[in-house]
């Protein structure tokens, strides 16, 4: 049967061609500006208009809102932080741009260039995964973070994270996650504390006062006098708004929920994730409100640090969420739930949510199991009942 | 006995060239071809050699396993050539038909006074027995066995797929004939699926000894699989037949008449066909004989024999399947689109998703290609990407990757014994990951056939 394959000669970097072993590298950034020119060759003769491409580039774009709100925060808080300067809203926005655009060069050069390499060794089609944890990334770190601690960081993600077990799709953890946690653990003095979350801040005594730059995490902890203290450095408003220190990208929640819309209305990521882990935050709140562990009001733990960019962005990856229905159900509602606890008892570390995530990554095949099995078991004993 | 099965998931393609309700043309091919690769699951051994002359309704072909079963001529004529491919694997028996038609007489049965045996004897004598397919699998049916129940779905939901009622309204006697005599074959009856649409109107209505069912979706509800797992899903162990109406109805015309008769009316469907309409034709005639149909003088069309979905890519000098009654004539898209992914509008490009803006004019049909629209990956988003798609109580995304994995356990534990390839198509159509899913799970079913045997 005659197949419509004309084959003319390879071209200068196509397979066999004289540079073919750079047909990953040089493909990557065709199909980049053009849609290939490849037709279906098995199965469906027509497809679908969506490709990985324009799914992750959502994701990206979803993430916009948070990450120009981010650069004018990070702007803003040097502003407050620092009584000497006094900025209008584009000086602020241009601070944080300049501080914030080194780390997205940096986590893009580094790990696309891990991209291209494996793609490349490996003689396959570039997956466009980094598009999203490399934009990612520069949000959820602390704008201060020393760029080599970030390629490194970056460089484990990738490489540990996500290219050994053979890239995009196959990972269990999330990469942009993971590159927050190499941090956390390599470099806790950069991390967490009171120092890092302000751009430049001055160290010697001219801060507005003395907690100027601890996010309202360092107090939820602090069982019942953390309300108090909370409260009088950060409204709930503030709070909601991101007019807060914080990562670059996580601080307002407006921004997030623009992104969540997004997110939700094109199907990227899925809303029973963002809603369960919502409800599982409110409840394990509530209830450790109920037996006096905590005065921190349980709706707090949604607009504080990176509970809402996690459940948004992080938690919702669809390679390491949930892969069932009723499986997203129950893997949100845990990292709600530990996210909250961890929040309220550990005190060296208040920030749950890149943790409580980076767990139930690790036991979301196992819910996946569970839901599959029964379902499989339930079908199973109703056609031996037909 | 009527029982009405609403169905939520699917998707109905939007694409442009459905056939009109009329029959433009009658084609008596020149050739016809008689492939033994449109049957799973079929050893062929060769019954003619060139030169010989053949009938409508002698056989061509056996099986070598079970050589009762043969495939007949659906033309009279003069064996042409038996093409042989690499490693002499036959590829079709070229049949040249007399310009008039004659048939083999088995002669007319009385199917009431018939046994079981008589009428499996009768269906694999008239070489149309591998026209029942038996699943799981897929493959033709083993006359041995005395399946749970047989299906047959009288309604095709797969893009411009041709109109049963007006394919087969006129046959609804051998239809009925049809029933009745594979009723003997089971135990289980035999059940017919209708659509709730045209539920009331449709001939089918009419069949009397059989078990209807009517479904209300989009694609695949008129898939005879996705019926069957509503119906009566099929646990390990158990057969089923099912069989296409057209195929039904002839081998009720042979009860009725002791006449083999294949004459089929064909839906020319597609972007690029020329007022699509039907033609009366045969099924093993080739695509050549559609012309005036298409203008292929860029030869930029595929011609493919059945619907976008499941259809066989046949080329400009292929034939119609033995199963099809469906050409789709469709554009190879190498052309290359700047900055597809990116742009926010693609007014030509359908997508189901809603990362496009498609779903703005619901109505809009489209001239779609055949580009795949992107690269190939592995698999990124989650089940339910796939699971909106196959009203089945399964989880498609697991059975692919246990198909992947070769791992039978899984691959049994998530369904592998319910569907076949076409039924998985549309999952394969929306995955944005490109990957090509009918070929993975044909793949599955492959290494459960050789395991399992």
């Amino acid at each position: 049967m005659a197949e419509n394959n004309n084959t003319p000669k390879p071209g200068l970097f196509e397979r066999g061609g004289r540079f073919g072993w750079l047909h990953s590298t040089v493909d990557a950034f065709d199909t980049f500006l053009r849609v290939p020119a490849t037709v279906t060759s098995r199965g469906s003769h027509v497809r679908d208009g969506i490709d990985i491409k324009r799914v992750m580039i959502i994701a990206v774009l979803a993430a916009v809102p948070a990450a120009l709100f981010g650069m004018w925060n990070v702007g803003y808080q040097h502003d407050l932080a620092n009584p000497a300067v006094s900025w209008d809203l584009w000086q602020r926005f241009w601070f944080g741009f300049l501080k914030v655009l080194p780390l997205l060069v940096v986590s893009y050069a580094v790990g696309l260039f891990i991209e291209f390499a494996f793609a490349q060794i490996k003689n396959e089609e570039l997956n466009e995964g980094y598009l999203v944890t490399g934009f990612f990334i520069p949000l959820i770190v602390p704008v201060d973070t020393p760029l080599w601690m970030l390629a490194l960081a970056v460089a484990f993600a990738v490489i540990f994270g996500k290219e050994v077990f053979g890239g995009t799709g196959m990972n269990f953890l999330n990469p942009a996650l993971l590159a927050r946690a190499f941090l956390f653990f390599s470099y806790p003095a950069k991390m967490s504390g009171s120092e890092v979350w302000i751009a430049n801040q001055l160290k010697i005594g001219s801060l507005a006062d003395g907690i100027t730059g601890a996010t309202p995490l360092s107090f939820t902890a602090d069982c019942k006098q953390g309300i108090d203290a909370l409260t009088s450095h950060f409204s709930f408003w503030d709070m909601f708004a991101g007019t807060i220190p914080g990562c670059v990208g996580e601080t307002s929640v407006i921004a997030i929920l623009l992104g969540a819309i997004v997110l939700i209305w094109t199907g990227v990521a899925s809303w029973k994730v963002m809603f369960s882990s919502v409800l599982g935050a409110l409840f394990t709140g509530w209830l450790a409100g109920v037996l006096g562990a905590t005065a921190v009001p349980a709706y707090y733990h949604l607009v504080m640090g990176g509970f809402a960019f996690g459940t948004v962005f992080m938690a919702t990856d669809p390679v390491t969420s949930a892969q069932t229905e009723k499986g997203k159900w129950i893997y949100g509602f845990l990292i709600g739930v530990l996210c909250v606890i961890v929040r309220l008892f550990n005190p060296g570390y208040a920030e749950g949510m890149m943790l409580a995530i980076l767990l139930m990554n690790t036991f979301a095949p196992l819910v996946d199991w569970c839901v599959t099995s029964s379902a499989v078991r339930k079908r199973a004993k109703k056609m031996k009942l037909a | 006995m009527s029982n009405s099965i609403v169905l939520k998931k699917g998707l109905d393609i939007p694409i442009k060239g459905a056939a009109a309700l009329k029959t433009t043309k009658k084609i008596l091919p020149d050739v016809v071809a008689i492939k033994p690769d449109d049957f799973k699951g079929f050893l062929p051994r060769v019954l003619v050699k060139e030169g010989d002359r053949v009938l409508a309704g002698s056989p061509v072909l056996s099986d070598k396993r079970l050589p009762d079963i043969l495939v007949c001529s659906p033309v009279s004529g003069t064996v042409q050539e038996v093409a042989r491919g690499d490693k002499r694997k036959l590829l079709a028996v070229l049949v040249k038909a007399d310009e008039k038609q004659e048939s083999v007489d088995l002669g007319a049965k009385d199917i009431e006074g018939l046994s079981p045996e008589q009428v499996r004897d009768t269906i694999l004598a008239s070489g149309l027995w591998p026209s029942i397919i038996q699943r799981p699998y897929g493959i033709v049916a083993d006359p041995a066995l005395r399946p749970k129940a047989i299906f047959v779905s009288a309604f095709d939901t797969a893009p411009l797929a041709p109109d049963t009622d007006y394919v087969l309204g006129s046959r609804i006697q051998d239809i009925q004939a049809g029933v009745q005599a594979l009723s003997k074959l089971t135990d289980g009856g035999v059940h017919i699926g209708l659509d709730s649409a045209t539920e009331a109107s449709t001939p089918f209505h009419k069949i009397e000894g059989a078990a209807i069912h009517t479904f209300t979706g989009k694609h695949p509800a008129g898939n005879v699989g996705v019926q069957i797992s509503h119906i009566s899903p099929i646990a390990k162990g158990e057969t089923v037949w099912t069989v296409s109406p057209l195929l039904l109805a002839a081998i009720g015309h042979v009860f009725a008449t002791g006449k083999v008769d294949l004459s089929r009316k064909v839906a020319v469907t597609g972007p690029r066909a020329i007022e699509p309409a039907y033609v009366d034709a045969f099924p093993g005639m080739p695509v050549k004989a559609l012309e005036g149909f298409y203008d292929n003088a860029a030869g930029d069309i595929r011609f493919v024999s059945g619907d976008v979905l499941t259809g066989k890519n046949v080329g400009p000098d292929g034939y119609l399947g033995w199963f099809d009654n469906q050409v789709t004539l469709l554009h190879e898209g190498t052309e290359r689109e700047i900055l597809g992914w990116a742009k926010i509008f693609r007014p030509k490009v359908f997508s189901s998703s809603k990362a496009f803006f498609s779903w703005l004019c619901p109505r809009k049909k489209y001239d779609m290609d055949t580009n795949l629209h992107g690269g190939k990956r592995a698999f990124v988003l989650s089940d339910q990407a796939y699971s909106k798609v196959l009203p089945m109580d399964i989880f498609p995304l697991y059975l692919v990757k246990a198909c992947l994995a070769g791992n039978i356990e899984d691959m049994e534990k998530y369904g592998i014994y319910e569907v076949l390839p076409e039924d998985l198509a549309l999952c394969e159509y929306a995955d944005p990951s490109k990957n090509d899913i009918q070929a993975i799970i044909e793949d599955g079913i492959d290494l459960m056939l050789k395991e399992m045997a």
